[in-house]
């Protein structure tokens, strides 16, 4: 099962660790906010739950949140 | 349960065929209880009930299903009625405003009956407050309700904004883990409907749902209030708010209201600023419904109509209009803080003819980087109208890419700059 | 154990736990300007800063127990945690009773920082900020080394070290070293 990973765009300022943490899913645009490689919600399949939850523990601005948790 | 048709109660008045929202001459009480009668004594399952049958949706632009939202709140609820209007195509709220207080306070009244409210707030244009005031004296609300006036912005109108807003924070969107109906104002789970839906529940009331869906088409049903601007002054000339039966064509509202004759016109923008471009005259004998739009990929939206003439370049146009959108940026989110921006600029760097082949591919990339990347719809609604103006215009893009404009192609070098 | 080796050891645990919260406080402030610090990517500084401020926790327990236990300094669980009380040198030890409430503060939120809030959190991490020379002083004027010139060396390296970072990645700085941040690079092309 994946899960979103939702993003708070007014609380986030791009420094980018989730990116750093989840390079299967997330890259950084030109202005350092997480972009999703593909279009759509960003889905975090099962296998990337651990380094999801990571991303949403350390990001700096607590602007993440894995979905139904 | 069962679906039950209420029969209006007996000596009620009935507004007469066609108009139900402006169906009284004027604002006062005793006109309006002259015209639709009193609401009769139902119990809120009931009134709920006519709700689920009537079809009504929210008329604020997203058309979420006005019976959906209502079961969603519960306890100890607030109702806000949303009058911000902060689309400034629009004025069919501060109209309604203005010639039907009443019924929006009914619907006020109704909308608390049956998500048990005792406390209401209506928020709605700086200008229209006197009238609402004035109405509020006229009569003993059945809820304490609360006018304040909204900020004057393009996002205010966002239903996480009117709650910040009332909630004394800025009158900007928010983000929160909780959805409204579950905790909005005072954490407490809050009913946003826009102010003409409210007016359309006073009525459903009174006649029922049958009575609602009795016009209207079977997916979009009852009346609606469009805001239609003349064509020869786009967006500069006082537009005129109409109430219409959903199904009604483009043409038979353009015909009328848009200045010009229909045939004159090369497409029109459907729903506001968040809006979508649809072709002309092929669109012409479209019924404006959910199902007659879909089509062109429109939907009514605030239900606001720009048409615009063959004479007129619709890529200038969209590009002033994305400009502005750009400038209502709340700077909240970096996507759409950075990104409509840069997507104003290529746009209009495509309307003008600087950019040469591959103008169009710079538009569409920066219209993907802001798409579903911020609190509210704002980007989403600014990349809606850009994409459907690429479609609806593709050969005025390619000209354009060429230097040239389809307006002006009957001037020297087809009007090449 | 002997007496001595007890001696040893809290001396020696306190002064690696300095060492190691002058790193966690270096890449604290190294981080907050939002820019790759000193080569390292965000998240490497994110993660040593966070591992070295456990690790430095357990040695300043380390710390603690074993001075719980030393007759010289005849420190009782009370003293642990309620400054100024002990019977040897209480300031000096009180001083460092106060920079292990303020750590144990700091820590506490930081593990609990997504229940409590980034305001509330950000609030008590600033305690970061005193946490610091409390106990850098703490560890000149209560030790027994507190003269010895090997610790006011390591005293000196760390206070250097915080004071460089702090002053490198000033964000008045900000336009002449290293690329600008995310934000301020518009979407001018």
């Amino acid at each position: 099962m994946t899960r979103a990973l939702i993003v708070d765009w007014t609380a986030c300022e791009g420094r980018g660790l989730c990116a750093g943490l989840l390079p299967e899913v997330l890259t950084q645009d030109k202005w350092g906010y997480p972009q999703n490689l593909t279009p759509g919600p960003i889905l975090v399949p099962d296998e990337l739950r651990g380094p999801a939850r990571q991303a949403v523990r350390m990001c700096p601005r607590l602007a993440l949140r894995l979905e139904s948790e | 349960m069962t679906m039950t048709a209420m029969t209006p109660a007996p000596g009620l008045k009935m507004p007469p065929e066609g108009a139900r929202l402006f169906a009284a001459p004027d604002p006062s009480q005793a006109t309006h209880l002259a015209t639709y009668g009193v609401i009769p004594d139902v119990t809120p399952a009931q009134l709920l009930e006519q709700v689920r049958m009537s079809g009504l949706t929210g008329r604020g632009g997203a058309g979420f299903p006005t019976a959906r939202k209502l079961e969603a709140v519960t306890g100890r609820a607030v109702v806000v009625a949303n009058g911000a209007e902060g689309e400034p195509a629009s004025r069919k709220d501060a109209e309604l405003l203005r010639r039907a207080p009443h019924l929006v306070i009914d619907g006020i009244e109704v909308a608390a009956r049956i998500t048990g409210a005792q406390e209401a707030y209506a928020y709605v244009r700086a200008e229209v407050v006197p009238n609402l005031r004035q109405a509020l004296a006229e009569r003993r609300p059945t809820v304490k309700i609360t006018v304040v006036a909204a900020t004057d912005a393009f996002v205010s109108g966002q239903e996480t904004a009117v709650v910040s807003r009332l909630n004394e924070g800025p009158a900007l969107p928010r983000f929160s883990r909780h959805r409204i109906f579950q905790r909005g104002i005072g954490d407490r789970p809050t009913l946003v409907q826009n102010v003409e839906t409210l007016a359309h529940l006073g009525l459903i009331a009174r006649y029922g749902g049958v009575w609602f869906a009795s016009t209207g088409t079977p997916d979009s049903t009852g009346t609606f209030l469009t805001t239609v601007h003349p064509v020869t002054e786009p967006l500069t000339t006082a537009p005129t708010v109409w109430e219409a039966a959903h199904g009604l064509s483009l043409r038979q509202i353009l015909t009328p209201a848009a200045g010009r004759p229909v045939q004159e016109l090369q497409a029109v923008l459907i729903g506001g600023y968040h809006g979508t471009w649809v072709p002309l005259p092929v669109a012409l004998d479209a019924p404006l419904s959910t199902a007659g739009l879909e089509q062109y990929g429109a939907g009514l939206g605030a239900g606001v109509l720009i048409p615009l003439a063959s004479t007129a370049c619709g890529l200038e146009l969209t590009a002033s209009i994305v400009a502005y959108l750009a400038r209502q940026s709340a700077q909240q989110c970096g996507p759409c803080q950075f990104g409509l921006p840069e997507l104003a600029q290529n746009f209009t760097a495509l309307a003008a003819g600087r950019v040469g082949r591959g103008g169009v591919d710079a538009v569409r990339q920066s219209a993907g980087l802001v798409e579903n990347r911020g609190a509210c719809k704002h980007p989403d609604g600014t990349t809606r109208l850009v994409r459907s103006a690429l479609r609806v215009f593709e050969k005025d893009v390619t000209l354009h890419e060429y230097g040239r404009c389809l307006a002006r192609i009957g001037e020297p070098y087809g009007g090449a700059r | 154990m002997s007496t001595d080796a007890l001696w040893y050891l809290a001396r020696g645990s306190g002064v690696v736990s300095l060492i190691l919260f002058t790193v966690v406080v270096a890449l604290g402030i190294g981080t907050r300007s939002g820019r790759p610090f000193a080569g390292m990517n965000r998240l490497v500084v994110a993660s040593v800063h966070r591992s070295a401020a456990l690790l430095a926790l357990v040695f300043l327990v380390i710390h603690v127990v074993t001075l719980l236990f030393d007759p010289y300094a005849q420190l009782n669980l009370v003293d642990v945690l309620l400054p100024f009380g002990s019977g040897y040198r209480p300031f000096w030890v009180g001083l460092g009773t106060l920079a292990l409430d303020l750590a144990l503060a700091v820590t506490i939120t930081s593990l609990l920082r997504d229940r409590i809030g980034l305001r509330a959190w950000k609030a008590v991490h600033w305690l970061a900020y005193a946490m610091w020379p409390i106990a850098l002083v703490h560890g000149i004027g209560s030790g027994t080394d507190r003269s010895t010139l090997w610790l006011l060396a390591i005293d000196a390296v760390c206070v250097v070290s915080v004071i460089a970072v702090a002053v490198s990645s000033h964000p008045a700085l900000k336009a002449t070293s290293a690329p600008a941040a995310p934000k301020t690079l518009a979407w001018r092309e």
